[in-house]
């Protein structure tokens, strides 16, 4: 309990430095957006969106203490301002409906990644030098180094425009309502297909290596050994007695792998034109929509920082040898 | 450049304590067919970047001919929507592209070094500082944090290398410090504190040179990392939209519709340039973790070979 304790003091302090971040970038950063952004929109500015930018680049004349104060106050009552491409909308309002739609898309890839590449990897290391251990990561380290919007533009390229097979962009037909029917979900469906797989292609492989080194790592311990001498069958060592064991590393890359999720979908978002939080991240610099730009980092961050410590909490329910330090 | 600055970084591993048996980490790499390939495909690179304004003499983004068109005998890899060649494109692409990739790779080891060192020498209070701050950095979302910080500084090349080597030290710098704690530990480096070396003496030529392997691998995947982010910050829109570099091509790209209209040549080859450095660079790493970690050699061997169970 003390380590869970720790570590969510360490998550506290780590979103606290992420929003002194937020506080300070837009006060002490060179150059001067506030004239960029009257520059950009040619005065055609609501009284209440010149006082929202004031507000955030603190050119009211309190001390920047107080400022400080009333930031981090505003921040944790959920107050992330007033977004200035789409006023007068909360930035929350804007941020809360397009939230899940990252979330499927990251959440799908990520499991789908996690599943495939943990079994590859374990059988990859089960049979030392046989095809799938030596053809196989060559091919994925390659796969790997190309960058990853590439890939997307490829597959988008190949499998939408000239196949056809899959929806161009967004996450379903101009048409359709949301709505919990079958129409609406088997459409959203298809447009996910190509952007999850892209995801998964180039994920895939970094989970299959790090299994696969732990479980040659596991499988030199002397209980496999003992297993084996006790005449067990291989698939049960395999799965019950080493990869039990060697999935356990594979745990804290899965709260890595939540924090790419949110983050590292903003390219997906960008090539797909998926309706993410990403995607509107990059709209919101793109419109030099500062306060939405903020909100946007503030809640992947505090995404990123949940996710991890809720696998701190699974890992010490897994792991006995963390809870007897 | 590209290949004498690995070299140049490896060098010191082959004197120091290494002595007798071990022929040094670059004699062994060069055995390596794996490490080979991938240092000769950096040369190729580093030739065709360095003879860029030779091969395709000219500013390379000048309009020259009519847009779109595919490969031919005139324009080896066609032209842009725009019209403008995109072999001279893709070579001048390459000089800006490793340029950032390697200096942000070099700057953002050379950080990780530091803090990993004086994180393990000094232990303590110093330790526990310097952990946070990596942890926090290494928590903090990199992609998002990347928009962000550019999206607010003004833009330019250094911009963009400042805030890779900000978003890119913290994972090199937790690696280092664990293996320059291991090293920490051992009797040589109690030694030299016993004699009364001076610490920075004592952080960079007893332990440093012991963990060259490791700064080698860090450095490898640092200028991965770098070139990577480089193209996918500039593709964003975000870079130095004037530089040509192989991120600001699919920009360009991507924004001129080249992948709607069908226009597969004006797209692939700068994304297959930074796969190939990419894959180099992954096959030296992949080298290097093979000669220091016995057991991942793909080579069948007997188990009873344990021998190699102790590592650092």
């Amino acid at each position: 309990m003390r380590l869970i304790l720790r570590n969510l003091g360490f998550y506290l302090l780590a979103f606290w430095a992420s929003i002194t971040l937020n506080f300070l970038l837009p006060r002490f950063m060179p150059g001067d957006p506030v004239s960029r952004m009257f520059a950009q929109q040619a005065g055609g500015m609501q009284p209440e969106q010149i006082a929202q930018l004031r507000k955030l680049f603190g050119l009211d004349d309190r001390p920047l203490w107080e400022q400080y104060v009333s930031y981090v106050k505003s921040v944790f009552t959920g107050d992330l301002g007033i977004s200035i491409s789409r006023f007068p909308t909360p930035v929350t309002e804007v941020i809360g409906s397009q939230i899940g739609w990252t979330l499927l898309l990251g959440g799908t890839a990520l499991v789908v990644a996690a599943v495939v590449g943990n079994l590859l990897g374990i059988v990859a290391a089960w049979r030392r030098g046989g095809m799938l251990d030596s053809a196989f990561p060559p091919l994925l380290i390659f796969v790997g180094s190309f960058p990853y919007f590439w890939l997307a533009m490829g597959a988008l390229y190949l499998f939408g425009v000239s196949l056809g097979w899959f929806p161009l962009r967004h996450a379903y037909d101009a048409g359709l309502t949301p709505g919990l029917n079958a129409e609406f979900v088997a459409n959203a469906g298809t447009h996910l297909v190509l952007p999850a797989l892209t995801v998964v292609a180039v994920t895939v492989g970094s989970w299959m290596l790090g299994m696969r080194n732990t479980m040659i790592a596991t499988a030199a311990e002397d209980y496999i050994t003992m297993a084996e001498a006790k005449g067990l069958s291989p698939s049960r060592i395999m799965f019950r007695y080493a990869a039990r064991n060697a999935l356990l590393p594979s745990v804290t890359n899965f709260g890595m792998g939540l924090g790419f999720v949110v983050g590292g979908a903003l390219l997906t978002e960008v090539v797909f034109a998926y309706p993410g939080i990403g995607f509107q991240l990059l709209a919101a610099v793109q419109g030099l929509d500062y306060p939405l730009m903020q909100g946007i980092f503030l809640t992947i961050t505090a995404a990123v920082l949940l996710a991890n410590f809720l696998v701190d909490i699974v890992y010490v329910r897994l792991d006995p040898r963390v809870r007897v330090r | 450049m590209t290949a004498v600055d690995i070299a140049g970084t490896v060098t010191p591993t082959v004197p120091v304590r290494a002595a007798g048996r071990r022929q040094g980490l670059l004699g062994r790499l060069l055995g390596s067919k794996k490490a080979l390939s991938g240092l000769c495909l950096l040369a190729v690179f580093a030739t065709l970047a360095l003879l860029a304004p030779v091969l395709a003499p000219g500013d390379p983004s000048l309009i020259n001919s009519t847009g779109s068109q595919a490969p031919s005998g005139e324009h080896w890899l066609g032209t842009t929507t725009k019209g403008q060649d995109v072999l001279a494109l893709t070579l001048w692409g390459a000089r800006s592209s490793m340029f950032v990739g390697f200096t942000v790779g070099l700057v953002a080891t050379g950080v990780a070094i530091l803090v990993g060192l004086a994180s393990a020498y000094f232990g303590r209070l110093v330790d526990d500082a310097l952990t946070l701050v990596t942890n926090v950095f290494l928590l903090l979302p990199g992609l998002p944090l990347l928009v962000i910080l550019a999206a607010f500084l003004p833009p330019g090349t250094s911009t963009v290398v400042l805030v890779l080597v900000v978003t890119g030290w913290a994972g090199s710098a937790r690696v280092l410090r664990a293996q320059a704690r291991s090293i920490r530990g051992k009797d040589f480096v109690a030694a030299a504190v016993v004699t009364g070396e001076r610490p920075l003496r004592i952080m960079f030529r007893e332990i440093l040179p012991n963990m060259a392997s490791v700064v080698m691998t860090t450095l490898l995947g640092c200028v991965v990392f770098g070139i990577t982010s480089q193209a996918a910050l500039e593709f964003l829109g975000l870079g130095d939209s004037s530089v040509v570099s192989w991120g600001t091509n699919l920009y360009w790209a991507s924004s001129d519709g080249a992948l709607m209209t069908g226009a597969w040549w004006a797209f692939v080859p700068s994304g297959l340039c930074i796969a190939l450095v990419a894959f180099a660079l992954a096959l030296v790493n992949y080298a290097v973790d093979e000669i220091t970690n016995p057991r991942l050699r793909s080579v069948k061997r007997p188990r009873s070979e344990k021998s190699a169970k102790g590592r650092g």
